[in-house]
């Protein structure tokens, strides 16, 4: 690659700098409103933690918070499995029947409307008389987060160097061993990160999981979506503010991963 | 027979779990609701009338198929309603892809002009709102932007305007969502393909007398088309299905087809109309889809 324009010009900064602004501002007030003791959301009154006991002694939030936690935790689990093996089957399997559907199977949930794949999982859940609840969310997230992980883990093995495999193969390995010794330890940044990403994509949506959940078992983020629709509350901010947290903390995990990736090859991850 | 090929074998075997499941729960899933679009509502639980059972023999199936009914469909293409959520979806995001790669591209190029070591951080710096909760976004606009929010006492503190401005359930405030929502889906395909123009290209044109404006129109920005139609295509296709952005941001007067999807969903409680805008909004999305699965197999350099 060659680069000798690495100018910085006024216009290139200002229109980075405005671009960042613009994307973590309303990250940054929300968070500091959290600490508000005013029960008036836009009247300051002095920090406090008011709000987050309110959480802590909210049952209802805390019990969807958990489902939330569960669902993503299994569900990524599930996805990163899932969206491996898929990721091997695309980057290594040559041609195979079925293959041209495979991935359109597995590029076009990422850009699908959620109303429509909601939709349609529900009528397949209600068609097969299945009881709607954790389950069924989960199973619906894996859908959805595993064709992430696949796009994550199929670039890092397409960046990676074949011969390495070759090479165990011709020294004895069979190919499941070769895998296993040899590829696997390379790809694993890429596997940590796209879990990563499968389990906050699962805490994030809320379309998805209120076509598929059942009655009584809300996720936080249906909770906190027909609580919005009512009007900005103190408490949401601080739910908000530790849902960020923990997000926070999976980001610097998925970056340190992905770091580790990027120091053994080019890092192809689009997402 | 080479190590490639020994290894393809179990490749594609590991690929059958996910390739089933795939089928099992994305494939499968749209032929429920195409049937269920073809059938009647019905006042039950769940509230269609059943279409075919295919447990029943192929007598039932063919009496079955007498009975399909385009009756949701013609509703669709009658009732103003459908129609016009139908246009304003379109509108909706083909504005606002128009908008994100007018705020996307000076952002993309601007990093990719970046020294080196700055772009790692630039593009981490994008990425990561992309992983924060996306309705947590969202609800931080409404933060900001309700009567009196952050914005409307900055404006009146400025003695910019007299009187708090109404910004929440307008189309403006709607935009805004959709457009901060997007952004890094934007800017990243576009960054990646500006990051990896030779700058000797521009220097070449430079040489040659063109100015650097005309260099970019002429050099830069040609390069960057694909880039330009990755990201367009990443946001115009969500965006046309949005649901949570319009109803919390937008006014009710207008809706969007996801909100009539869901309106007919969960409050009028119609699921064959429901499906039959569900199997019209994909119709309406299978040429981008196409063109984008195009698009994706190209990027990640896979022979299938």
């Amino acid at each position: 690659m060659a680069r000798t324009v690495t100018r910085l010009t006024r216009f290139n900064m200002t229109s980075l700098a405005l671009g960042l602004a613009f994307l973590y501002l309303p990250i940054v007030i929300l968070v500091i409103y959290s600490f508000n003791a005013s029960r008036l959301v836009t009247v300051w009154g002095g920090w406090s933690l008011r709000w987050y006991h309110e959480f802590f002694n909210d049952r209802a939030m805390l019990e969807a918070a958990w489902m939330s936690l569960s669902v993503a935790a299994v569900s990524a689990t599930l996805a990163t499995l899932l969206g491996t093996l898929a990721a091997v089957g695309l980057a290594r399997g040559e041609r195979f029947r079925g293959r041209a559907l495979f991935s359109g199977m597995l590029y076009s949930p990422l850009v699908m409307p959620e109303v429509i794949s909601g939709l349609s999982l529900l009528l397949l859940f209600v068609a097969l008389n299945a009881e709607r609840g954790f389950w069924t969310v989960t199973i619906a997230h894996t859908t959805l987060t595993m064709c992430f992980v696949t796009v994550v883990v199929q670039s890092r093995l397409s960046a990676l160097d074949r011969s390495l495999e070759e090479a165990a193969m011709d020294l004895g390995c069979d190919p499941v061993r070769a895998f296993l010794m040899v590829t696997l330890p390379l790809i694993v940044p890429a596997i940590v990160a796209g879990w990563m990403l499968a389990f906050t994509l699962s805490l994030d949506d809320v379309v998805i999981a209120s076509f598929t959940t059942g009655p009584g078992s809300a996720t936080l983020p249906i909770r906190i979506y027909s609580e919005v629709r009512l009007g900005v509350k103190p408490e949401i901010n601080a739910i908000c503010t530790l849902v960020i947290a923990l997000i926070a903390v999976i980001i610097v995990v998925a970056s340190f991963a992905s770091k580790l990736s990027s120091s053994q090859g080019e890092s192809a991850a689009p997402l | 027979m080479s190590a490639r090929r020994i290894f393809a074998r179990p490749a594609r075997l590991a690929a059958i779990a996910p390739y089933l499941w795939m089928v099992l729960f994305f494939l499968v899933p749209f032929g429920f609701v195409l049937k269920i679009s073809l059938s009647q509502t019905a006042i039950a639980q769940p509230p269609y009338m059943p279409v075919f059972d295919v447990t029943e023999g192929r007598a039932a199936l063919a009496a079955a198929f007498a009975q399909l009914s385009f009756d949701n469909f013609r509703l669709l293409l009658q009732d103003n309603l459908y129609i016009l959520s139908y246009l304003r979806s379109l509108v909706v995001a083909v504005t606002s892809t128009l908008i994100l790669l007018l705020i996307g591209y000076p952002i993309a190029y601007g990093m990719a002009r970046l020294p080196q070591r700055w772009q790692g951080v630039a593009m981490m710096l994008v990425i990561v709102p992309f992983w924060t909760s996306f309705l947590i976004r969202i609800y931080a606009w409404i933060n900001i932007l309700q009567h009196d929010g952050l914005l409307n006492q900055i404006l009146l503190a400025l003695h910019l305007v007299s009187a708090p401005v109404v910004w929440l359930s307008t189309d403006s405030a709607m935009y805004l969502g959709i457009v901060y929502s997007y952004l890094p889906f934007m800017i990243l395909p576009l960054y990646a393909t500006l990051s990896k123009q030779d700058g000797s290209l521009l220097e070449a044109a430079g040489d040659l007398g063109a100015s650097p404006l005309r260099a970019f129109w002429l050099v830069t920005f040609p390069l960057s088309l694909p880039g330009v139609g990755a990201g367009a295509l990443l946001c115009f296709i969500p965006i046309v299905g949005e649901f949570v952005i319009p109803d919390l941001l937008a006014g009710s007067n207008s809706l969007m087809i996801g909100q009539t999807l869901w309106l007919e969903f969960f409050t009028n409680k119609d699921w064959p109309v429901a499906s039959a805008a569900a199997v019209a909004l994909l119709l309406l999305l299978v040429p981008p889809l196409v063109l984008y699965d195009r698009l994706q197999r190209r990027q990640l350099g896979t022979n299938g």
